[in-house]
């Protein structure tokens, strides 16, 4: 075997060479995340591990482990298993919805009882990975005139609107929010011509009437009272108001670490999931919400600059996939408990105490440093290549 | 590129709401969690002039259940109601309230838990999780209905008050004043309310206090009533409907103020049962209404040193002119009677006076007229309220030529001069009013004003406004009311004499018709018995005593209690003796009783 034939073709990076190049300073960013989250959580709890910080731990320790052997799967083999992969999720997306039909109300989840574990299964957030991987394939396959062409949307509107059709049924307007701005930001940035985002967003505003018919009645009511949330301060408000004067409260410095009364008064609602940043910002202030948000800046960065350095359409794509989904989870959460947008039950990444997105979100890091450890590796392209 | 957008806006946003309007929402969370919770004052105690608590403050103690702390509230009220006295009623209403609301609210089981049965819980506690006893304080009137028309009593705050801006009110189960002294001083028991800042969180759970500025006790409020008199008067009225009151004449104090049949106070403190109060106002004896200050009484005989001291003041009579009484008096076609059938024959004044004879007043008032008596009465006291601080005072009535055309509208009739001659007719007075006359009479120069609430500040003996009467005018009918009572010979009321040396009284009796006499009456001469309760005449009777040195002004109203001379006269005898006797009692230091007599 000769020496530089070893950088082409599956299977031959060594695992050391694999480590070697493994993105140890995203993992870095990642760890010093998840310890302000982790302290978070412990004060949340009053001072006190239990209940959040150490199923947090726990669960981060498995997703670092989880994202480590992504990273290692040779990157033309998950490109292989794209469109499978994204059938899948459609398949639980559908069981959920069926399942959902049948029971009582709202069911996002299945219920996984294996012996020994127990837990509960998200189709909606496994989709967002998804439906990276499969525009990331798609466009891979294409050149650039190809993906100039209208035709070539076809195929990635069906991939975005069929699984978002799914979850606005469940109903889950946050996830279908994420699901089409991924989608649509990732086809962007795959080079699809500026006119037909445009065009979209035209007819988009034009359909707005149609979609809000559609909403349910406190979907409606989340966005009714974003516009006002003083005309019902303990009602559908209550959620807004508490967590502006929880922010505004904390100051620039904060109220100090354990010290934050909105939050440990319960006035604050949710401060251990989507409210996390409220929390944050009200105990360590406006210093510390920026330093979040720095962090956050980095590993951005960090997945920009990965998606630049690989030499595959495929990597690069995914990269900027995970990117993507990821800054839309930050931006959304943080500018929804700010009051910027209405209240959609988006989770603050890394931080906030929930087993499915940090899992989803290890998953996709898991993706990010795989594309990062096989940068110069040339990924074949079309239907040959066939997932089996 | 829309990413720097993006985090610029959200940065952009953090340093509006933390830096630009951090100060407003600092002061929106300090609400959230900060509570302001009232502390109730402890009301002023009303104590008699020896500092004895009429109306004090008595430690209660209600149990409470926290049903956080307790498995089953079901099973905790089972073991509480085999330990105290818990009606079926109680349990479903607590199981009720234990549901509605949180469960770290204390609900209460039952108030007012006597001592055995607050031991016998408190020795039970291990076995009663989450079930607390909570001490509080409520109002207590020692002397129970003794002195229920001074005190009045407290009750739960009206819609009336509610208006008030006093945050106090609002807080369940506080009392005001309803009657008596206790509503009239209302301000000055009530105290201050205290505050307490508490940290709570969003489900009100009281966390911590962080601030605590206690309540401001109401102020005490000393009464001139002397206690030990008030029950002595009580109990000499015993069950008879009527009033009491004995005045010091020459400071005003109120010594006793009785009316009867009285209320027990307490029981509207604890809230009255619908029959109990039905039974109250149903009453035919009226025991609610404070007879001594809102009963009003034609003053009968009793009047008639008013019109003798008219008649002396304008010198139409000289002391010593007499009139023949032969029973009876003459006025155009009518006829009217004297109390005594067969008359008295030649009456000077003091002799009038001492037999109360009607003729003589007839017409001595016929040559008076009635505007002069009127005057006369006035200064007396008679026709205005003596704003003496109690609920309820009426002003009774001194008619005049002017009121009649006035408020009925025909013109007076000589007549009706000779019915007021003999304190009937038109005219009204209040026993508080009888005893002022007294009380002036007393004390001769001064217009002495009754009080009921020690001055603490003020002079000893406020100031009055001069009496203005010849001092050879009084001695008249000071002498005719000596003779009364005695005078073995006619004295109408010789029977009532003080016999205890240098505690004699002066007085005078009354007997106020309650209808018309008919002369089908006249010739029965029925018997007391005989005649129907609310059909027999008032029994009045004004005194002061010592003879030499008066002190003591006393008038009784016995309501249907038949003659004057019978029925109050003894009653206000034995009172003012008794008021003399507690003279060392109350000035032990002072031989004189605290001011310098007078002498007569």
């Amino acid at each position: 075997m000769v020496a530089w034939s070893g950088r082409f073709g599956p299977d031959n990076l060594s695992l050391t060479e694999k480590l070697g190049a493994m993105s140890w300073g995203l993992i870095a960013l990642l760890l010093l995340t998840a310890g302000l989250g982790f302290a978070m959580l412990y004060s949340a709890a009053g001072g006190e591990l239990r209940p959040w910080a150490l199923a947090q731990m726990i669960r981060f320790a498995l997703g670092l482990a989880l994202l480590l052997s992504i990273a290692l799967i040779d990157i033309s083999r998950i490109h292989r298993f794209a469109y499978v992969i994204y059938a899948l999720a459609l398949v639980l997306l559908i069981a959920v919805e069926v399942k959902g039909s049948i029971g009582m109300g709202a069911q996002r989840w299945i219920e996984i009882d294996l012996p020994g574990f127990r837990f509960q299964l998200q189709p909606s957030e496994i989709m967002k990975i998804a439906l990276v991987l499969a525009i990331a394939r798609y466009f891979h396959g294409l050149n650039a005139e190809q993906t100039r062409k209208w035709t070539s949307l076809i195929v990635p509107c069906l991939l975005i609107c069929v699984p978002t059709a799914m979850v606005m049924r469940q109903p889950d307007l946050g996830t279908a929010v994420m699901i089409v701005a991924g989608g649509v930001t990732l086809m962007f940035l795959a080079g699809v011509a500026l006119r037909w985002f445009v065009g979209g967003a035209l007819l988009t505003l034009g359909s707005l009437p149609v979609a809000w018919s559609l909403l349910h009645d406190y979907q409606k009511q989340r966005v009714l009272t974003f516009w006002d949330p003083a005309s019902d301060p303990l009602g559908a408000g209550y959620h807004i108001t508490q967590s502006k004067i929880a922010l505004g409260s904390g100051g620039l410095f904060g109220k100090g670490f354990l010290e934050g009364t909105q939050s440990h008064l319960s006035f604050l609602p949710e401060k251990q999931t989507d409210f996390i940043f409220t929390m944050l910002a009200e105990e360590l202030g406006m210093v510390g919400a920026l330093l979040l948000i720095a962090l956050y800046l980095l590993i951005i960065a960090y997945g920009f600059g990965v998606a630049l350095r690989s030499s595959s359409q495929f990597g690069r794509l995914l990269a900027l996939g995970v990117v993507v989904t990821f800054s839309l989870y930050v931006f959304i959460n943080i500018a929804m408990v700010t009051g910027l947008i209405p209240v959609v039950g988006v989770p603050l990444p890394l931080i906030s105490y929930g087993g499915t997105a940090m899992i989803t979100l290890m998953v996709g890091f898991g993706l990010l440093a795989n594309v990062h450890v096989h940068r110069d590796m040339p990924v074949g392209r079309g239907s040959s290549q066939g997932p089996f | 590129m829309g990413q720097v957008l993006l985090v610029s806006g959200l940065v952009g946003r953090l340093y509006y709401l933390q830096v630009v309007e951090a100060d407003t929402y600092r002061m929106l969370a300090d609400d959230n969690r900060i509570n302001m919770r009232l502390l109730p004052p402890l009301r002023g105690r009303i104590t008699d002039r020896f500092g004895e608590g009429i109306a004090i403050n008595r430690q209660t103690y209600q149990l409470v259940l926290v049903s956080e702390q307790t498995e089953s509230v079901a099973d905790t009220l089972d073991r509480i109601a085999a330990l105290i006295d818990l009606s079926e009623s109680d349990i479903r209403w607590v199981l009720k309230e234990t549901s509605r609301r949180s469960d770290f609210v204390p609900v209460t089981v039952r108030e007012g838990l006597s001592w055995s049965e607050v031991t016998r819980i408190e020795v039970n506690l291990p076995e009663l999780p989450g079930v607390l006893i909570e001490e509080g304080q409520s109002r207590f009137y020692p002397y129970s209905e003794l002195a229920a028309h001074v005190t009045g009593y407290v009750g739960a705050v009206s819609e009336a008050e509610l208006t008030a801006a006093d945050p106090l009110l609002e807080l369940p189960g506080f009392r005001t004043g309803k009657n008596g002294v206790e509503k009239i001083f209302e301000t000055e028991l009530r105290g201050n309310a205290g505050t307490r800042q508490v940290e709570v969180n969003a489900y009100g759970r009281v966390i911590r206090e962080i601030a605590r500025q206690d309540a401001a006790t109401g102020e005490d409020l000393t009464l001139t009533i002397d206690m030990g008199l008030q029950g002595f008067a009580a109990r000499t009225l015993g069950e008879e409907a009527g009033s009491v009151v004995v005045m010091d004449l020459l400071n005003g104090d109120v010594l006793a103020l009785v009316s009867s049949p009285a209320f027990d106070p307490n029981a509207f403190n604890q809230g009255l049962t619908s029959e109990a109060w039905q039974a109250l106002l149903n009453d035919p004896k009226a025991p609610l209404i404070n007879k001594a200050i809102a009963g009003q009484y034609p003053p009968g005989s009793t009047f008639k040193m008013i019109v003798a001291m008219a008649a002396l003041e304008m010198g139409l009579m000289a002391p010593e002119d007499t009139v023949y009484c032969p029973g009876h008096y003459t006025l155009g076609n009518h006829t009217f009677h004297c109390w005594r059938r067969w008359g008295h024959g030649h009456v000077g004044m003091v002799e009038a006076l001492k037999q109360s004879c009607d003729v003589y007043f007839y017409d001595v008032a016929h040559q008076v007229g009635v505007d002069k008596i009127a005057e006369m009465a006035e200064r007396f006291g008679f026709g205005a309220v003596t704003n003496i601080e109690l609920t309820g005072e009426r002003a009774g009535l001194v008619p005049t030529k002017a009121w009649k055309e006035s408020v009925i509208g025909e013109s007076w009739l000589g007549g009706e001069t000779l019915n007021v001659a003999i304190g009937q007719g038109y005219m009204l007075a209040t026993p508080m009013q009888l005893a002022v006359m007294a009380a002036r009479l007393g004390n001769g120069t001064s217009k002495v004003m009754p009080r009921i609430a020690r001055s603490t500040t003020g002079p000893d003996v406020p100031f009055f406004e001069t009496l203005n009467i010849d001092p050879e005018v009084l001695a008249v009918v000071r002498e005719g009311m000596v003779a009364v009572v005695n005078d073995p010979v006619g004295g109408t009321a010789y029977g009532a004499r003080i016999e205890d040396e240098g505690m004699e009284m002066a007085g005078k009796t009354g007997t106020a018709q309650v209808r018309r006499i008919t002369t089908a009456d006249r010739e029965a001469n029925r018997d007391l018995e005989d005649i129907p309760w609310n059909e027999r005449d008032h029994a009045l009777f004004v005194a002061y005593a010592p003879l030499h040195a008066p002190r003591y002004a006393c008038a009784v109203v016995i309501e249907h209690g038949g003659g004057g001379s019978t029925a109050a006269a003894p009653v206000a005898r034995d009172v003012l003796r008794e008021a003399q006797r507690r003279q060392s009692v109350r000035w032990p230091h002072d031989d004189a009783g605290g001011l310098p007599g007078q002498e007569v």
